[in-house]
């Protein structure tokens, strides 16, 4: 690999663990805020992918940045009024049900409205093509250029001149700059407004601050409401971005189920520590094919089909790629139970 | 040859943060005797308990007992060396009935361990026992009633029965009577009595009576130490114990 | 001094019950003798002992896991692996026995994997459980000898001569080795209910934290259930690959784990036989239901939310709450309520259904016409009656089937305060 593929790898991945990011931040919140974990909150990304897709047909993609959030928010919001308020009094293992059930039926739904195929949901025209390209040269180093690079930049005419143009897309560019707004806003509205102040309040003690007159049955709809939302708007980037189909729900769930865990329950901080870590791991490993094989060669030992472990060393990087969370999830529990930055035990 | 304290505390502190709840307390409990912790609210009493019984592990400081040192030990083991305890607010079983309550608490004493190849039904002196201690504590009658479904008070004498049930021979209590009418006090100081004969017992409470009813020594504890600890009558007397109280400054100050 | 032997009318019913069990186990497939009869009772014997497993930690232990199917699915694998070297001649065991190496696989992965995930409780055990699913699910991709790739792995669990004209061949033969596997397991689950370590089980369901003020490690306790569970997944496992004689990686998956989740609770987690009752609503939901619409899935969420919200307890509790009030006599009171509750209730499914049916219809069946056939009559599903039609249908029967809720509601209310004083009276209490 060589510096501009890693430059460009590298910042596939933050973007990816940003994207993550988003995701896993509403999950957290509404972890913390209400100790529920909520099962359906990939189905509220999947929502806002259709949502957007559905607005930026009818009206423009920016609108459906804008309105997609909003209408998941209203749907979280809703069934935290009519379905998890009502299971409240049960426990947090009704309460993880009842959004377990949720996932289901929103899953039903949208395959019923929309069929099971991937929808043309793309970045908009200001978002389509590089934000910038690496230009590699065996003569000059490593450039850049904003934008496109022109074809004569990437294509060698001369023989001893090796030039290799690396892309990296807007909407990328476009996805981190969103996910670090979206982290300042919450953070300011948690910590510089007054209903944050009464978000953080009835956290940790929801009956003083409703003896207090504030109505904390709202501030936890508002919560929920607001969570879906932050899921929403990461399901209009990503599934531009990526793909829409019915599918990207259990696609990214279980990822940010391990996000939350590895970053430690209850922890925003570490929540985005462990999606960068996860991003930029899985991106990596994507990339490289090399497997243990190829490191027993350097220490002078071949192995056959027949030693034994074989289909274990023969497994390259890429291949291994999709078990890495997981992997490090279990490595988390095992060397460091409370997480990263682990507050809340769950 | 004289015994090791039942309860020895040395120097033990506890930080929550930045705030020291436990500052630096010493306390020799003998075997046999009965002891009652009194104080203001917020002096760190509970605390105390839950670093005795392993539910919090000191910041600094021992805590020995029998003279063996015991924190930073998980409960179980602690409970396993013959300590047992009970809760300020009720911390039963509240899906099993009043007997299997009980029961819970006196099969590891007992030696059933993780036995799953035994019927409990079977076990002649696990069952036996329960029934002694459900007629101590007077839920005989209450005998298959949901844990959940009893009343405050049949709570607190479950709570208590679970406590003693395995036979711990140093048995912590807190605020066992909290909350309870004059007649129910009356009659679970009588309790108390019966079923920690020969054994020792540290308690707190706030209730004057039960501890000057019960109590062999009292220790007071106020702001994380103890300031006194003493035969009920001398703790009464204490300046110290008094300012600390009713505020009044003693002399000098 | 106690005599040797008590017997209360108690054990009475107890014996009676288990004798029925054994009867239907025994009875049913002469009584439903079609051959998709008998290989939903074959799949109904296997799911139970796979829902009982769940609900051991589940409904018993108070432990949620997302990645039950995991030790059912490698149970299955481990023991289509052991027919197979059985067949090739390469380890002589009898047959009926291999499912028991699929419980020893699921033991073993119990043991493994039981460690790091029992360190947890609550909702990080469940996404502890979720995590692992996923990842052996992903590894069932990267292992194509183990796990078969694309097709799986087929075995023959024919092997050899017939012993005493058993061969294993005919299902029937087979749905009888099932039941009686779905005897014994279900005995002996039941058993480890009432030996210490199944007390001590439900006692850290109910309070993790005094288990260990009595002496018990909450942890180990936890951890031991867990294995227990795996041996018991794990032999549902090695039934379920003798009986489909393939093992597929969706076996392991997460629709596996999730129904198992779904069905257990539905068919009641807080009582014993609860598992029971969602095992058969499992085989005749996946079978029956998918092949009558298309919607299946939707009304099972939907099914689902409603039971959450309105009766955690699943059918079992239903069940148990009505046998109560019978036992008072005063069921007949209800009776009325019941029926108008299920009347309206099915008015308004029926035309909630015929919306969704249409629905699906224009989805995946446009191509056969803009017409089906819904509960005997025709729909068009261009037409603006139809749809009309339905929605009036299914409003004015959710509007009905309020009403009589909360009719039904305060019947029931009554019923209960009546039985608790009756309750009291008994206790000589006021």
């Amino acid at each position: 690999m060589d510096a501009s593929t890693v430059a460009i790898s590298l910042l596939n991945g933050v973007s990816y663990g940003l994207l993550l990011f988003m995701l896993s931040s509403g999950l957290t919140l509404i972890f913390s805020m209400m100790g529920v974990l909520n099962f359906a909150h990939a189905s509220f990304y999947m929502l806002g992918a259709y949502f957007g897709y559905m607005v930026a047909h009818q009206v423009g993609f920016w609108w459906g940045l804008l309105l997609a959030p909003l209408l998941v928010g209203l749907v979280g919001a809703g069934f935290e009024r009519y379905c998890l308020r009502k299971v409240h009094k049960f426990g947090h293992v009704p309460e993880l049900l009842v959004t377990f059930g949720l996932s289901y039926v929103l899953l039903e739904l949208v395959q019923l409205i929309w069929g099971r195929g991937a929808m043309d949901f793309g970045p908009p025209p200001a978002l389509q093509g590089p934000l910038f390209t690496l230009i590699d040269s065996s003569r000059d180093g490593l450039g850049a250029v904003i934008g496109q690079a022109a074809p004569a930049l990437c294509k060698s005419a001369v023989a001893e001149l090796t030039l290799r143009c690396t892309q990296f897309p807007a909407m990328r560019g476009f996805m981190m700059a969103m996910a670090l707004l979206m982290l300042a806003s919450v953070w300011l509205l948690l910590t510089r407004t007054r209903i944050g102040l009464v978000i953080q309040a009835a956290l940790t003690h929801p009956q003083v601050v409703e003896s207090l007159g504030h109505n904390v049955p709202r501030v936890f709809m508002l919560v929920f409401g607001g969570g879906a939302a932050l899921a929403g708007l990461a399901g209009v980037i990503g599934g531009s971005a990526f793909v829409t189909e019915p599918g990207m729900a259990a696609a990214v769930g279980s990822i940010s189920f391990v996000v939350v865990v590895v970053g430690g329950m209850g922890s925003l901080a570490g929540a985005f520590l462990a999606s960068l870590l996860i991003g930029v791991l899985q991106t990596f490993a994507v990339a490289i094919d090399a497997s243990l094989l190829s490191v027993f060669q350097a220490l002078g030992v071949t192995l056959t089909p027949q030693s034994p472990g074989y289909p274990l060393w023969k497994l390259t990087l890429s291949q291994v790629a999709p078990i890495l969370p997981y992997l490090l999830l279990v490595l988390m529990l095992v060397l460091r139970p409370k997480g990263l930055l682990g507050t809340r035990e769950g | 040859m004289s015994r090791p304290p039942a309860i020895e505390l040395r120097a033990l502190r506890r930080n929550f943060g930045k705030t020291e709840i436990i500052r630096g307390t010493d306390l020799k409990v003998n075997a046999g005797e009965r002891v009652a912790i009194i104080g203001p609210n917020g002096a760190g009493k509970s605390t105390l308990f839950n670093l005795i019984s392993g539910r919090l592990a000191p910041s600094s400081g021992g805590v020995l007992l029998h003279g063996q040192p015991i924190d930073g030990r998980k409960p179980y083991e602690i409970n396993r060396l013959g300590l047992a305890r009970s809760f300020q607010v009720s911390n039963l079983f509240a899906g099993l009935s009043v007997f299997e309550n009980i029961r819970c608490a006196v099969l590891w004493p007992l030696g059933y361990r993780y036995a799953f190849w035994k019927f409990l039904s079977d076990l002649r002196d696990a069952n036996e026992r329960t029934d002694e201690v459900l007629r101590l504590i007077g839920l005989t009658k209450r005998r298959e009633v949901l844990a959940a479904n009893l009343t405050y008070a049949e709570q607190r004498a479950l709570e208590i029965g679970i406590t003693i049930a395995g036979g711990a021979n140093v048995v912590l209590l807190d605020e066992p009577t909290a909350g309870m009418s004059r007649s129910e006090t009356t009659r679970f100081v009588q309790l108390i009595r019966e079923v920690t004969v020969g054994k020792t017992l540290l308690m707190v409470e706030h209730d004057m009576s039960v501890v000057f009813g019960l109590a062999d020594r009292v220790a007071v504890l106020v702001y994380g130490e103890v300031i006194a600890f003493d035969t009920p009558d001398a703790v009464r007397a204490d300046a110290r114990v008094r300012e600390a109280y009713l505020g009044v400054p003693v002399a000098g100050h | 001094m106690q005599p040797a032997l008590r017997f209360k009318p108690h054990d009475f019913w107890r014996g009676a019950l288990w004798s029925a069990y054994a009867l239907v186990l025994t009875v049913a497939p002469l009584i439903f003798k079609s051959s998709l009869a008998l290989t939903m009772l074959s799949q109904i014997g296997i799911a139970i002992i796979a829902c009982l497993a769940f609900n051991m930690l589940f409904g018993q232990g108070g432990m949620l896991s997302f990645g039950h199917a995991v030790y059912s699915g490698l149970g299955s694998f481990f023991a289509i692996h052991t027919l197979r070297l059985v067949s090739e001649g390469a380890w002589s065991l009898p047959v009926s026995l291999v499912p028991l190496a699929g419980g020893l696989a699921g033991m073993g992965v119990a043991v493994l994997l039981g460690y790091v995930t029992t360190r947890k409780a609550g909702t990080t055990f469940a996404m502890i459980t979720l995590g692992i699913g996923e990842l052996v699910w992903a590894m069932s991709l990267m292992f194509p000898g183990f796990f078969g790739g694309e097709g799986g792995v087929t075995g023959n669990r024919v092997v050899g001569q017939p012993v005493w004209g058993v061969s294993f061949g005919p299902q029937i033969q087979l749905y009888y080795l099932i039941a009686l596997y779905t005897f014994g397991a279900t005995a002996l689950m039941f058993a480890f209910t009432r030996t210490p370590l199944g007390r001590m089980l439900n006692a850290v369901r109910d309070n993790p934290e005094r288990v260990e003020f009595v002496g018990y490690s909450t942890q180990r306790v936890r951890y031991l259930a867990f294995i227990a569970s795996g041996l018991f997944s794990g032999i549902a496992g090695g039934l379920a690959a003798l009986n489909f004689e393939i093992v597929t990686a969706e076996t392991v998956g997460a629709a596996r784990s999730g129904a198992y989740l779904l069905f257990t609770f539905l068919g009641g987690a807080t009582f014993f036989f609860g598992p029971i009752i969602g095992a058969v609503l499992m085989v005749v939901a996946t079978v029956l239901l998918s092949d009558l619409t298309k919607a299946w899935l939707l009304y099972l969420g939907l099914g689902f939310l409603f039971m959450v919200m309105y009766a955690p307890g699943g059918v079992a509790s239903l069940v148990m709450m009505n046998l109560r009030v019978a036992a008072y006599g005063k069921l007949r009171a209800l009776w009325t309520s019941y029926l108008a509750l299920a009347a309206t209730a099915l008015v308004a499914l029926c035309g909630t259904a015929a919306m969704i049916e249409m629905v699906y219809h224009l989805q995946l069946d446009a191509a056969l016409g803009n017409e089906l056939r819904f509960m005997g009559t025709t729909l068009n599903v261009k037409a603006l009656d139809s749809w009309f039609g339905a929605a009036f249908v299914a409003l004015t029967g959710a509007g009905l089937f309020e009403v009589s809720r909360r009719r039904f509601a305060r019947e029931w209310g009554r019923v209960q305060s009546e039985i608790q004083r009756l309750m009291r009276q008994g206790e000589g209490r006021p």
